[in-house]
């Protein structure tokens, strides 16, 4: 018999921002979902994220910035996920993104953007479709 | 004298209403009420019909009073918006000194009349630009500062000896307050003259804003210390904006908001009494800040239960003499949370009406959100209208000619009573927990609001709330908005200017200045005075953050949701 893993989604506050409305928010829709989350808290560096996130061996992190620091950070995770070799976790944004930054973002690798006003069945359901366990 | 409903005239109602519930109640078999439930934001029910039934009880003078009487329900000042407007104070910052120093420059051209400032991240949160927890943020969300430099930029050519300036700044509030009053003593302004506002409200960080560096009780120790000070050196200063807003935008309900808000402003008061002072020494310059948000008369009603409710706690619980201490006075924004990234432009509609409700509950200051807001730090054109908003309601709209005009509206005021109530109960709950640092100890508040948070949500995904332009009335196509963009080149000059401050320095004064803090900190002087001759020396918010932090710890957010 094969047990089906169940997918682990890390939800992470990058950054200074405090804004975790958004972030708890979607840890919490995970959770219904049946996911396992792991929720940084806030104000972990890239570094700090990445570590967690490969002890936790999770599968994707959703990385949330409402305070316009995204340009920096998203990129910066995705790097240090590269150098470690842990890549093949997926990892996605969502926050205040303005749209016209979104295409660099996916260009590093950020596999989604979530922007404001988005359905959480709707986060949820591309989770399910796009996040394997690794 | 007071003014209550006779008996006779209540049976006739109460015929009345059952002949109009029996004619509605038809209309309804054929053809249902529009909405299953009809409710406010906060999901508080509403009936389709109020009447003097629901205000019987009701006494004019011990419930409603005269304006700038107890219990203030119409209002602080006896004349209100008669004799004086409300400070229209927009809140703005962003990228470098001189950048805000323009942005200031060109809202009071355009008619605000009090200053109001943003701080970026790093500034919020004590550390400096070149911190490497900085990187990326040097700008983006308010203002860069690092030394009395920029401070002493951001005010250059603005009357603060005859505008206030409020700054939205918590863990470090005491620090760019020492910077604020070396600033303006370097241009040779009197401590005493100087007005204004720190927000300086370190329990709804812990609850809901989330900007922290030491834990809460060190934290209120040097809150105690600015009260005592304000009190003492700078009289015309208020010394904390006890704040709703932000546990409003983390997603609690009105009611959540106003008992949490006035159960801070019970623990600061309580903190300043325990230090030694006379309760109507300090709180006469305690203020407040509200969120204005969707529901129209559900803001109002709270509004004026905050103003009945802290006129009894500072009275009746806390035994203050002079009524200046029963007074809240209070600062408003509007709910930033309610805007929406789709079809930005309904934002002006929604921020009309919120700013509405504030005028009409009778606010002392008030912020207007732009339509861009929910995007990037709003443009100079998003926010002159933001600012016309407030400018069209005081001169066009008619609402200020008299006051407190809901004063008497059956709905609002039953709606006053029952926010009241169920707030009072709130906090008669954290009493008995220990207080509000007890409260947060116990993640009660927290988890309250993370609650309410998820429950709305749900709401709005399940379409029982509705959105307009989100969920429903959504349009395809994009509207194209011009947003703001801070220039990736600032975080490198911010860091070049500090450094060269850092070099010409005197760096032995900094270290001794630096010291004379650790002292103040780890004995029980006064912070503010070692706070004021350290910045004078150009020592960073960073390096006097740190020594903060050396000695009382930093705290880590529990993560909880």
């Amino acid at each position: 018999m094969v047990h089906k893993r169940r997918i682990r989604v890390m939800v992470a506050k990058p950054g200074l921002d405090g804004h975790d409305r958004g972030a708890r928010i979607i840890a919490r829709a995970y959770r219904d979902a049946g996911f396992e989350v792991v929720y940084s808290g806030l104000h972990q560096t890239p570094e700090e994220i990445v570590e967690a996130a490969i002890q936790e061996d999770v599968d994707m992190i959703g990385l949330s910035s409402l305070a316009g620091a995204h340009r920096y950070l998203f990129p910066r995770t995705v790097e240090l996920l590269r150098e470690k070799g842990a890549d093949d976790i997926v990892v996605c944004g969502g926050g205040i993104i303005p749209e016209e930054d979104i295409p660099a973002l996916k260009e590093v690798g950020i596999k989604q953007v979530f922007t404001p006003g988005t359905p959480l069945d709707v986060i949820v359901k591309w989770v399910e479709d796009n996040v394997k366990p690794r | 004298m007071s003014l209550t409903f006779n008996e006779k005239l209540f049976d006739d109602l109460k015929d009345g209403y059952r002949k109009w519930k029996d004619t509605v109640e038809r209309l309804f078999a054929s053809k249902p009420e529009r909405l299953a439930r009809f409710s406010t934001v906060s999901d508080r029910e509403v009936k389709s019909l109020y009447s003097p039934a629901d205000t019987r009880d009701q006494d004019f003078i011990r419930d409603l009073g005269f304006p700038g009487e107890y219990p203030f329900t119409r209002g602080v000042q006896p004349s209100m918006y008669r004799g004086r407007l409300w400070t229209m104070r927009m809140f703005a910052g962003l990228g470098s000194a001189n950048d805000t120093n323009e942005r200031f420059h060109l809202l009071v051209k355009e008619g605000q009349t009090g200053l109001s400032t943003a701080f970026d991240m790093p500034t919020l949160m004590g550390y400096d630009t070149d911190s490497p927890k900085a990187r990326g943020e040097c700008g983006k969300c308010g203002v860069a500062i690092d030394t009395l430099r920029d401070m002493e930029d951001l005010f250059d050519g603005l009357p603060i000896d005859k505008i206030t300036t409020s700054m939205t700044i918590n863990p470090p509030a005491s620090v760019i307050w020492a910077m604020y009053v070396a600033m303006a003593e370097k241009r040779g302004i009197d401590r005493k003259i100087i007005g204004g506002t720190i927000q300086n409200d370190m329990l709804k960080e812990f609850i809901a804003q989330k900007t922290f560096m030491c834990p809460p009780k060190p934290s209120v120790r040097v809150i105690a210390d600015t009260v005592e000070f304000g009190t003492n050196e700078v009289p015309r200063w208020n010394t904390i904006s006890i704040s709703g807003y932000h546990i409003r935008e983390a997603g609690s309900t009105a009611v959540q908001e106003l008992a949490f808000t006035l159960a801070d402003g019970i623990a600061y008061t309580q903190a300043a009494i325990d230090r030694g002072l006379d309760v109507d020494d300090f709180a006469p310059r305690f203020s407040f800040f509200f969120n204005s948000h969707l529901d129209f008369f559900e803001e109002i009603a709270k509004f004026r239960a905050a103003r009945r409710m802290w006129a009894k706690i500072m009275k009746e619980r806390f035994k203050a003499k002079d009524p200046r201490s029963w007074w809240l006075r209070f600062h408003t924004q509007t709910a930033g949370c309610s805007l929406t990234a789709q079809q930005p432009y309904n934002n002006v509609v929604r921020t009309s009406l919120q700013a509405l409700a504030a005028v009409m509950g009778g606010t002392q200051s008030l912020h207007t959100n732009s339509l861009d807001e929910v995007l990037a730090i709003p443009t100079e054109e998003a926010a002159t209208i933001a600012l016309r908003t407030q400018q069209i309601i005081a001169e066009e709209s008619g609402v200020t000619n008299t006051i407190d005009p809901l004063g008497g509206s059956y709905f609002v005021e039953a709606l006053t009573n029952e926010l009241e109530e169920e707030a009072f109960d709130i906090i008669g709950k954290i009493d008995d927990m220990g207080g509000m640092l007890a409260a947060i100890e116990k993640n009660y508040p927290q988890q309250e609001i993370a609650d309410a948070a998820y429950h709305y949500q749900r709401q709005i995904d399940e379409k029982q709330k509705t959105v307009v332009g989100v969920n429903k009335y959504v349009t395809e196509e994009d509207i194209p908005v011009e947003i703001l963009e801070i220039d990736e080149e600032l975080e490198k000059q911010q860091i070049e200017k500090t450094d060269r401050i850092k070099q010409e320095r005197d760096n032995k004064r900094v270290n001794e200045c630096l010291e004379r803090v650790r002292e103040a900190c780890e004995g029980d002087q006064n912070v503010m005075e070692p706070l004021i001759e350290a910045v004078k020396s150009y020592a960073t918010l960073q390096e006097v953050c740190d020594v903060f932090r050396q000695v009382f710890g930093e705290y880590r957010d529990p993560g909880i949701y």
